[in-house]
């Protein structure tokens, strides 16, 4: 088993605890992993990504190679396509609708999607809506995460475990909250595959 | 025992402390600031007492660690490529002092200037100061090579370099530990002149570094760090430093690399072993992070054809290295990549919304319209966005404390008024001499502290700057009805200007204090305490 996954999105979206929920279950199932992050300048609204990578034996580069990605998990559109020389042929691109716009030159939005739903196999959810229906309107990053559960190869009793782990410190609420962030996300993706 | 996910600089401090330090020493500074934060909110390092509050600049870090080496205890100090220039004076000469305890200089590389100035190459400093380096291949070995550092360190009774780049600093792994090496008791050097750098004093020591250079040598022939891989197609060697193994391995991922491969993880150089790879191979590939530093030692100033790498376009001259670059110089066929599509606009980094710093841009860029543009030498910190639209408030960045020495420098040559744009955290790294130079001139420059009471843009590290800058600046001799405190907002607008305006026109230094709380500290409750406490808001 091996899987490379990109996150994408702007400083601040919080695509590193996407990126933590999954590289969790992936070591509970004593997975081997590498996970490249952004720190630093771009973290002050700049484009952001992490480079996941996860497989049963060991991993060399920290980083993707071009065409090689199995995914790209992206909470912002723009920002999805910004990987797009890392998508492998028979990729999946998975990304939340709504467009973060922080800059002056900001493309037009039906443009934007309609580029993204040009790529073969995509996924386009509005995460930042679904998230407000369930008054989960910070859980939008795990929305996405449950958007593109199905291509990552783990099992998602795994995924929920992760989320546990991960947001146990700060309540059974905020748990509950994300289980359901998760699981909404996996639904909505499922009626587009 | 099971595996922990860290960060590259996460192990190097869970090396660290497992391997018996007993201080950790550093400024901020991209991407080596993770090691001290570790430390800092570390259980185990709380418990052993081991030292983590941060140093002014990288120099008093690196002095102080030097200092802990003295008394016999185990210390590191951590920083980014560019702070060693500023550590520069301690660092070179703690290789002639030599150390007592341990002593481990990590520094962290940015290639590709992901968040720096410059992408220089640390290694050349190891070389420099002829010491020992350590350049991991992943976190695993980063995590080892931190324990095992001050091992070698205290063999050779030289401080050891150990060199990471950005990519394995802030990439995670899980992460093997080993047992817990207890920490050295105190004790005094067994020569109390060791560290006495008399030129008498000093030329013995030298050369007993020199002498000791063949020693290091044998030491890296044998280093678990270093390893030759035999291969059976000899028409190329490859050696392979730090990092760049694993994108030598990711392009072989069934490990069916038909070359010899010498894995380099100690310097100096094994000779042997690159004897051995010249003796067997028809061609030799420096795969390396960062600047030729080994190829050109192999080439030599002849060129010599035989070796391919960064200086004859194998390999691209800068920047960072990843797989496709690698592949591409191991003759590797690759399909075209996708490009990125022309909708996608670049989104740089931006001073956050509700920043003090922008309303501070906003007045200076009216104040400075009237005495005409060009003249605003800023320094490094979140401020120096305000070098980007909207505000292109600012002419120069250059180093850390450059804003006023560069500011005093134009005004002595006629650019008057001048101004200089520093922030509180970047004052008190290496500013204040400087404002002690304009000072002892008189020289006519306004230097804006643009106070947010955090080092922000390293992710808002404490700030020495605290409470303590007005009396800084009167200590150092600024005219006290020429220090103004200010809060940068809107509504204050038009005072800012005429305040500016005014000490702008005046003949001598002034000192205008822009003062607002970083928004993203609004949620430190340590922060606020503190505020409270000095009466700040
Ligand atoms: C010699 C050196 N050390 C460290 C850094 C990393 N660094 C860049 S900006 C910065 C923080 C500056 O803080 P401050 O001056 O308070 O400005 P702020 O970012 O808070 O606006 C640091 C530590 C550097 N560029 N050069």
């Amino acid at each position: 088993m091996k899987i490379d996954i990109i996150l994408a999105g702007v400083g601040g979206q919080g695509i590193l605890t996407i990126a933590a929920t999954i590289g969790t279950a992936a070591l509970q199932n004593n997975l081997f992993l590498k996970q490249s992050e952004v720190h630093g300048m771009s973290q002050r609204g700049g484009d952001v990504q992490a480079n996941l990578r996860i497989s049963d034996k060991p991993i060399a580069s920290d980083l993707i190679a071009k065409g090689k990605a199995d995914v790209i998990i992206a909470v912002e559109p723009m920002e999805s396509l910004r990987y797009l020389p890392f998508l492998s042929k028979d990729g999946w691109l998975v990304t939340n609708s709504t467009p973060f716009v922080n800059i002056n030159n900001y493309p037009d939005k039906d443009k934007l999607i309609k580029k993204v739903k040009a790529v073969k196999n995509n996924i386009v959810i509005d995460a930042d809506t679904m998230a407000k229906e369930i008054k989960a309107a910070r859980s939008s990053n795990i929305v996405m995460l449950g958007a593109a559960s199905s291509f990552l190869d783990l099992k998602y009793e795994d995924l929920e475990a992760a989320i546990r782990t991960i947001f146990e410190r700060k309540g059974e609420k905020i748990v509950e909250t994300n289980l359901k962030a998760l699981k909404i996300g996996k639904e909505a993706a499922e009626k587009q595959i | 025992m099971q595996k922990i996910l860290l960060l590259g600089a996460e192990a190097i401090a869970q090396g660290a402390i497992d391997g018996g330090m007993s201080g950790v020493y550093a400024y901020p500074g991209t991407p080596s600031t993770e090691i001290t934060e570790y430390v800092q909110r570390d259980k185990l390092a709380n418990e052993l007492s081991i030292h983590s509050e941060w140093s002014s600049n990288e120099k008093t870090a690196m002095e102080a660690a030097l200092g802990m080496s003295y008394a016999g205890k185990r210390a590191m100090v951590c920083m980014k490529h560019v702070g060693l220039n500023v550590a520069a004076d301690a660092f070179v000469n703690s290789a002639i002092t030599g150390v007592n305890g341990g002593l481990i200089v990590t520094v962290a590389d940015d290639p590709s200037m992901h968040s720096s100035q410059n992408e220089q190459d640390s290694r050349f400093y190891g070389k420099f100061a002829m010491i020992p380096i350590l350049e991991p291949s992943n976190q695993q070995e980063a995590y080892e090579m931190a324990r095992k550092g001050f091992e070698l360190s205290e063999k050779f009774k030289v401080p050891v370099l150990l060199r990471i780049t950005t990519r394995l600093s802030h990439s995670r792994m899980g992460i093997t530990r080993l047992d817990v090496i207890k920490q050295n008791e105190n004790s005094l050097p067994g020569d109390p002149r060791q560290f006495v750098l008399l030129p008498s004093i000093a030329r013995n020591r030298y050369k007993g570094l020199l002498n000791n250079q063949i020693n290091f040598e044998i030491d890296s022939e044998n280093s678990g760090f270093n390893n030759y891989t035999e291969g059976t197609n000899k028409k190329l060697g490859i050696i392979a430093c730090g990092l760049a193994l694993n994108y030598l391995n990711e392009n072989y991922p069934n490990s069916d690399i038909p070359y010899p491969v010498l894995k380099i993880g100690q310097y100096p150089l094994p000779r042997k072993l690159v004897e051995k790879m010249f003796g067997e191979c028809e061609e030799v590939l420096v795969l390396e992070e960062g600047a030729p530093v080994v190829e050109e030692m192999l080439k030599g100033y002849l060129q010599r054809e035989k070796v391919k790498g960064r200086l004859d376009g194998t390999l691209p001259r800068d920047g960072e290295l990843n797989p496709n670059l690698v592949a591409s110089a191991l003759g590797f066929e690759q399909d075209e990549a996708e490009k990125i599509p022309e909708i996608v606009s670049p989104r740089p980094p931006a001073m956050c919304v509700g920043c003090g710093h922008i309303d501070a841009y906003v007045a200076l860029n009216e104040a400075v319209g009237t005495f005409g543009k060009g003249r605003v030498f800023a320094d490094i910190g979140c401020y120096t966005l305000g070098a980007l639209e909207p505000y292109n408030a600012i002419n120069s960045c250059v180093d850390m404390g450059a804003s006023i020495t560069m500011a005093k420098g134009a005004a002595d040559a006629g650019l008057i008024p001048a101004v200089a744009v520093i922030g509180d955290s970047t004052f008190t790294h290496s500013g204040m001499t400087g404002l002690l130079d304009a000072v002892a001139e008189n020289s006519p420059i306004t230097v804006l502290i643009s106070d947010n009471f955090t080092t922000g843009m390293t992710g808002q590290q404490d700030s020495k700057a605290l409470g303590k800058i007005e009396d800084i600046c009167k200590g150092i001799g600024v005219a006290p009805d020429h220090i103004i405190v200010m809060n940068p907002t809107r509504k204050n607008h038009d005072d800012m200007v005429r305040v500016l305006k005014e000490e702008m026109a005046y003949k001598g230094v002034s000192v205008v204090i822009p003062r607002r709380q970083c928004v993203q500290t609004v949620k430190n409750k340590t922060l606020a305490a503190k505020l409270k406490e000095l009466n700040l808001k």
